[in-house]
């Protein structure tokens, strides 16, 4: 798999050999009429760096990748925000709305009050997760950006998002097993499945968002604030 | 001897490890086997082979991020019951993982009391996994649903607080369900409280 993410390779036999990178794709921007051309090129033609762009798909494409300090010095900080910030979008967006209407069809022959209990449920974990998200585009990413231009505002620092970055993961996992062991005879098993298949997906795509948030902008912005100094 | 109580201790500082020994061997009741000062490897290798009854360890010995989860490094090497030092290092959160905690501070009988009650409290845990759920812990859940804190529902029951927490770890290891927002929809499915009583 790895031999594949070289600026070398033809975007779309990327994205033939690994179709899920074609989320990074859409969230980084990357415009698809380049997809005859070399990686480098079609990125460099969209404005955005190609090694940043392997980054990710490196962190889509493979558990274990845990990237090296060169990878992270050689990252553009800019294309990583242009990342997180499509991929808040297609959470808010898509993901959530999706398993949201999921959810509501496979819990409409319950009984009106329990369905509402069960409903509020999904309500709340999307609006935890959308907050989660309003902090990072409200407080985090204006803070990065103002260090790029050189003008650190504020006493905020990167180390804060670390201690704020709480874990937006149990509710997910525990609705997960809601619907897969606890839902009355009523909501039948096609429905479940869906639901399932779509709270397995975000939880996945969720944990690679949260890897290249820790262990790739992080360290990104530490070097920076320390370099300023 | 033999119903003494095997202790270890994980605390850096000599001073406090000599001082607990002390407390502790005064009252009989227990028997310090070792401080192992750290959790390096060694230490954990030797914590397997003694497996005592009960842990001590100050959480400052861990790092950030395993202070919280300094209970299941301990969980995974022996069954003991682990209890905490409080000091600067340690928040709340990363107590109530612990099966007990006290501080410096507390009175020498207090102290006793505290890692009596831990040991006590690991005896709640039924035997194999059957995925049922106590009576006991049933109650629990009903009123963790109800929005009930900890403190709240120890005294509703007259229990101690860390006897609450390790039937909340065992209702959660049952359910599969950590937030109190999915006990609740777990509660409701189940038939252990109305729709009336949640908000």
């Amino acid at each position: 798999m790895k031999e594949i993410l070289t600026p070398d390779t033809v975007l779309s036999d990327m994205i033939d050999i690994n179709y899920s990178l074609l989320q990074v794709v859409s969230r980084i921007g990357l415009d698809l009429k380049y997809s005859g051309l070399k990686i480098s090129e079609a990125c460099t033609r969209s404005g955005i760096d190609p090694n940043t762009f392997l980054l990710i798909c490196k962190v889509y494409s493979s558990n274990e990748y845990v990237p090296s300090k060169t990878d992270i010095a050689h990252g553009n900080i800019s294309d990583i925000i242009r990342y997180l910030r499509g991929s808040h979008l297609y959470y808010t967006g898509a993901a959530l709305s999706y398993l949201e209407a999921s959810f509501d069809r496979l819990i409409a022959p319950c009984e009106r009050r329990r369905r509402e209990v069960i409903r509020k449920f999904c309500t709340d974990y999307k609006e935890e997760l959308v907050k989660h998200f309003a902090y990072e585009e409200e407080v985090v990413f204006p803070y990065v950006e103002s260090i790029l231009e050189g003008s650190r505002a504020g006493d905020y620092s990167i180390a804060q998002f670390e201690e704020h970055h709480g874990n937006v993961e149990e509710k997910l996992e525990d609705m997960k097993n809601i619907v897969m062991k606890y839902l009355p005879a009523e909501c039948d098993n096609s429905g479940k499945i869906s639901v399932l298949l779509s709270i397995y997906h975000l939880q996945d795509d969720l944990r690679r968002h949260t890897y290249v948030e820790n262990e790739i902008l992080v360290p990104m912005v530490l070097n920076l604030e320390n370099y300023g100094k | 001897m033999e119903s003494r109580k095997s202790v270890v201790l994980i605390i850096p500082s000599e001073i406090v490890a000599r001082g607990l020994k002390s407390i502790l061997e005064e009252s009989r009741e227990f028997l310090v086997e070792e401080n192992l000062y750290d959790c390096s490897r060694s230490g954990k290798a030797r914590l397997r082979n003694i497996d005592p009854d009960v842990v001590v360890i100050d959480p400052a010995v861990l790092d950030f991020h395993g202070r919280k989860e300094g209970r299941n490094i301990i969980g995974e090497v022996c069954d003991s019951a682990v209890v905490a030092l409080e000091g600067p290092a340690v928040n709340e959160d990363i107590l109530r993982q612990y099966d007990g905690a006290f501080s410096l501070y507390d009175e020498h009988s207090l102290i006793i009391r505290k890692i009596r009650n831990a040991i006590d409290s690991r005896q709640v845990e039924p035997g194999p996994e059957s995925g049922e759920l106590s009576a006991r812990e049933k109650e629990i859940l009903v009123c963790v649903a109800q929005g009930m804190l900890n403190k709240e529902i120890a005294d509703k029951f007259n229990l101690s607080i860390y006897t609450v927490i390790s039937h909340r770890k065992n209702i959660t290891r049952k359910t599969g369900i950590k937030t109190v927002a999915g006990l609740t929809v777990y509660a409701l499915l189940n038939n252990l409280i109305d729709t009336g009583s949640v908000q």
